[in-house]
This record gives structure tokens, sequence and C-alpha cells, in this order.
């Protein structure tokens, strides 16, 4: 198991926003978790990123316990996520932003007196997921500068160039058009096989890509695990279908 | 290329000041240069790492008082030993003061340093005994590179070597700094400064690098601070006051913080205007009270982004 959460719970005061909830993802997995509003999925992702620390309970990531040991060192363990608002640095081109991920991953933030420019390694990786995500022909562009799509493919391109086992991405596909939904999810699936990614965990809205993209979906409901099953199991699950999914209809 | 250019001629101009220019002119350029120094820390916390200090002139006033020290009750002429001595005990002073301050953003941080400042201030001002209270201490001359240079006359020193020594400083300053915001440092500053929590998703412990910052601007301007006691001969608690740091925001402001030179050029300017302010009326406060209102409204970039937004017409630049 690459990540293991047992037991999660958190509260806000006295709302309990995650009521036990147990999980594990595997090698090779594309995880899903589905829920209404309010079901407790950005609390979940916060809590299994280190963002936030659980009230009960504890979060494994490769055998190790880091429940609470916060965004950058997870990062550094292997650990990567995307936002569901998205994330850039306005002022930073395309290739910088990539650049600092690789720097980051490579431990070399602390070179004071090095060139960036002439670092090679961090240059070539930089370029080479910015390829792998479609912006290569955009690198000098500042990402404040960016269509909407662009910021939300370089925020997950970041991700990906910190070279991550594990990568959980909140609401990938959120804030652009259903057309863009698929493209960015080809996008995704490829660069995680370049990258040799063993993991994705996904918290998604669009049924469509939720079905499509998944080996297993967890529902979750009140803070609740209410189904965790492949997509098939899934589909057929009466109580998933009133809780969280409602009338869907596949558009494929 | 025309940035270049201006740079080259702008040394080249600074160079041959004492040769050509009035006196009174190459020795306003001393606190220009000394200044400078300090700048190019200031506006690695503000401009890359995104922290406005309303608090750095107490590490000025430490470089100063260290030289002041040195060169009075220990007996140490050397004014490397002297920059040295500046820059450490600027950091020692900073590390402790850094840790507490970067667990702060924005309004708060600046007000940590501030409160910081004033602290030092009242010290500086109330142990008579050690730093002479509001009358200062003498800071006497340094000897340059082993040279005493006791014998010259006092205008010729300072016009003559270390007028060279304050630009040969200065450049080696802005040389590491050139290096420090084009590393993968500065990079992980900047990142920093535009998003903290996407850098702490990327792995870019946040905490630290702000402390490293800090630190960097806090021995930059201790030394600045150390290169502006030998033309006045002395240091007083005002090199402390809060004003002073509100002096060094104002200059990084009206060179402009996005840019690298900005804040030298914004240094520049500000001696002198003051300097000539000064001589037509007697209140500058109010004349630069006024420039600062205007600058804030009408050009945010400072004097760097106007010059930018003429050579790209249509396009906001800076800040």
């Amino acid at each position: 198991m690459i990540l293991r959460a047992e037991g999660l719970r958190k509260f806000y005061g006295k709302f309990c926003a995650l009521d036990g909830v147990s999980l594990s993802v595997g090698a090779g997995e594309f995880v899903s978790i589905i829920g209404p509003n309010g079901a407790g999925k950005s609390t979940l992702i916060n809590v299994l990123t280190g963002v936030l620390r659980p009230s009960a309970g504890r979060v494994s990531f490769r055998g190790r316990d880091v429940g609470g040991i916060g965004p950058a060192r997870l990062a550094r363990l292997g650990m990567a996520r995307s936002f569901q608002l998205v994330q850039i640095f306005p002022e930073l081109t395309v290739l910088e932003t990539l650049q600092a991920a690789v720097v980051a991953r490579l431990g070399r933030g602390t070179r004071l007196f090095a060139s960036l420019a002439r670092d090679r390694d961090v240059h070539a990786e930089a370029l080479e997921v910015a390829e792998l995500f479609g912006l290569g022909a955009r690198r000098g562009v500042p990402a404040r500068q960016l269509p909407q799509g662009d910021k939300k493919l370089l925020d997950v391109a970041a991700a990906f160039a910190l070279r991550p086992h594990i990568i959980l991405l909140d609401e990938p596909t959120s804030g652009v058009s259903t057309s863009d939904k698929t493209a960015i999810m080809e996008i995704l699936v490829a660069a995680s096989r370049r990258i040799g990614l063993q993991a994705i965990i996904q918290v998604e809205h669009d049924m469509d890509i939720v079905f499509a993209y998944s080996d297993r979906i967890i529902a979750l409901h009140q803070g609740k695990v209410l189904a965790d099953a492949p997509p098939a199991a899934i589909q057929a699950d009466q109580r998933v279908i009133d809780t969280v999914i409602g009338r869907w209809v596949p558009t494929r | 290329m025309t940035a270049r250019l201006v740079l080259g001629a702008a040394v080249v101009a600074v160079a041959l000041a004492p040769l050509v220019a009035p006196t009174y002119h190459v020795l306003l350029m001393l606190p220009f240069m000394a200044y400078a120094v300090v700048l190019l820390g200031l506006n690695l916390l503000f401009g890359y790492a995104g922290l406005l200090s309303f608090g750095h002139a107490l590490f000025i006033g430490i470089g100063a008082y260290a030289g002041a020290f040195l060169t009075g009750p220990l007996k140490v002429r050397s004014l490397e030993v002297i920059l040295l001595a500046a820059g450490g005990l600027g950091a020692l002073v900073a590390a402790p003061v850094a840790a507490l301050c970067v667990r702060y953003v924005k309004i708060y941080f600046g007000m940590l340093t501030l409160a910081f400042g004033m602290v030092f201030y009242t010290f500086v001002l109330k142990f008579y005994r050690l730093t002479g209270g509001d009358e200062g201490l003498p800071f006497l001359r340094p000897a340059l590179l082993g040279w005493s240079l006791e014998a010259m006359p006092k205008t010729d020193y300072l016009v003559g070597p270390y007028y060279y020594y304050s630009l040969a400083v200065l450049s080696v300053a802005a040389l590491c700094m050139w290096r420090i915001v084009h590393s993968p440092f500065g990079l992980c500053l900047k990142t920093i400064r535009d998003n903290p929590a996407k850098a702490e998703s990327l792995g870019i412990d946040v905490t630290r690098y702000r402390w490293l910052a800090f630190m960097l601007s806090a021995v930059y301007a201790a030394v600045g601070g150390a290169l502006l006691g030998p033309p006045t001969g002395n240091v007083d608690p005002t090199l402390l006051y809060w004003t002073h740091s509100g002096n060094i925001v104002f200059m990084t402001l009206l060179g402009g913080f996005a840019s690298f030179f900005g804040p030298v050029l914004g240094a520049f300017v500000f001696i002198y205007l003051q300097n000539w302010v000064m001589s037509v009326v007697p209140y500058w406060r109010l004349v630069f009270g006024a420039i600062l209102a205007a600058l804030v409204i009408f050009a945010p970039g400072g004097l760097m982004g106007l010059a930018a937004r003429r050579r790209r017409p249509g396009r906001l630049s800076g800040a």
C-alpha cells in the first residue's frame, strides 16, 4: 500500500467533518473520491496531504506516519497535490514555475550563488514537463497571462514536476469547459505514465470523468465512507445513486 | 541591451565623479552608496520574498555602532574587519528577530519588525554609558586595506580612497545580490512571494526561506550601516529610529521594488532630491510626503516602472 488512512476523524469545533474514514490506495490505482457538498472531501484531501492534522486516526504514506507533518515535508517524501481553486505563481513564467518544482525536488533551493539559468538538469526537466502538458510553446509566458485552462494545467504540471509517487488532485477539471475536461484528463493520464506515477487520487464532481478513468471509487457522505468499490459496482449501488450521484445519465 | 548600456554608463559616471564633479556632490555619493548596499538587501526581502520590513534601521544601526565601537574603544581601524564584524553582528541579532518575524506575514510582519526596531532604538538611547545616548559615538577614520591614511585631510580621504572603497563594496554587494536573485534560491523566494501555499505544496519550506532572506537583508543593512559612519564621523540613535526605516522603504518605492536596480536608483534620487529640497524649503518632509503619495497613486512601480512603461507602451509593468 502506498497510502493508508485508518479511522480518520476531524472536528471543526463540534462539527464532525470526518467521522472514521479508512481507505487505502495501492500501486497502479486511480481512485476517485465523490460525494455531495459538505461530505468531507476537501477535509479528507487536506488531512491526507498533511495540511490538517486529524483529530483522531492515522495516515501512513509508504509505511510512514505522516499525520499533520505539513505539505512541504510530504511533498519532499513524494506526495504531490493540485488545488481545487487554481494555484499559480502570477509573476513567474510557465518555465520558472516548473523549474521551481524541480529545484525543490532536487533540494537545490538553498544554492544561493548558483546560476539557475545554467542549471541544465533543472531546465531540461522543467521543459520536459512543460511539453508533456502542452505548455512548451508558452514556456516564457507569465502565469497570470495564461488562459484559465492553461492555468489549471500549470497547477497540475507543477505537481507532476515533483515526480511524486502519488498525486492528489482536488477537482482537476473544475472551472474548465466540458469539452476541455477530457483533454485535460488524457494529458494527466499520459503524463502519469511518462513520469512513472504510482497512484492518483482525485476529488471530482463530473461523473462522466469519474466513471471513465477510475479503477475504484470512494463515495463519502456526512464524513463517512458510504461505498468503496469499482465503478461498475458503484453504478449499481442504489444508496450511492440516491445520495451522491442523483440521476446520472451517461453522456457517452 | 539598453539596460546594460545604461548600467555601464552609470558605473563609469560614478567612477569618474570625484575627478569632475564638485566636492560637495561627490560627498553626497557616499551616503548614496551606503544606502544602495542597504537597499539591495532590503529588496531581497521585499521585492523578491514579499515581506516589507519597517524595522531595518535596526540593522543599519547595528552596523554603524559596531564600527564606532571597533574604531573607538576596541581600537580596530581596519574597515575590512569592521564590515565583516558589522555583517556578523547583524546576522547574530537578526537570527532570533527573523525567526520570530517570519512566522507572520503582511501587516503583522511589518509591525513586528517595527516593534523590534523601537526596542533597539530605546536600548541605544538609554544605555548612555555604552552607547553615548542621544549624542552617539564617534566613528574614527578607518584604515583601508591596511593603509591608515590618518594624515590625509578629511575631505581628500572621503572623496578619494574612501569613495572608491565604498564603490568597490557596493559593486561586490551588487554582484553577490545579482547572483542570489538569479539562483535557485531566488526563484524559490519568488514562488513564496507569489503564492506561499502553492510553494509549500511543492516542498519549499516557506518559513526557512523567509528566514534566510531576512538574514541576508540584515547583513546587507549592517554592512551599509557601517559605511554610513566614516563620512559623518559620528553615529547616533536616529540611525535606528523608525523614521529611518521609513526612509529606506521610501527609497525602495521611489526607485521601484520590481526591478533589481530600482532601489539603488531610489537611494540616489532620494539623497540628491532631499538635499536640494532642504536647501529650497525648510519642510522637506512635506514635499517628500506629497511625492510619496503621488508615487503610490500614479506610479506604483516607481521610477523604474515608469521607465519600463515608456519602453513598452500600453503595458503596465512593475508592481
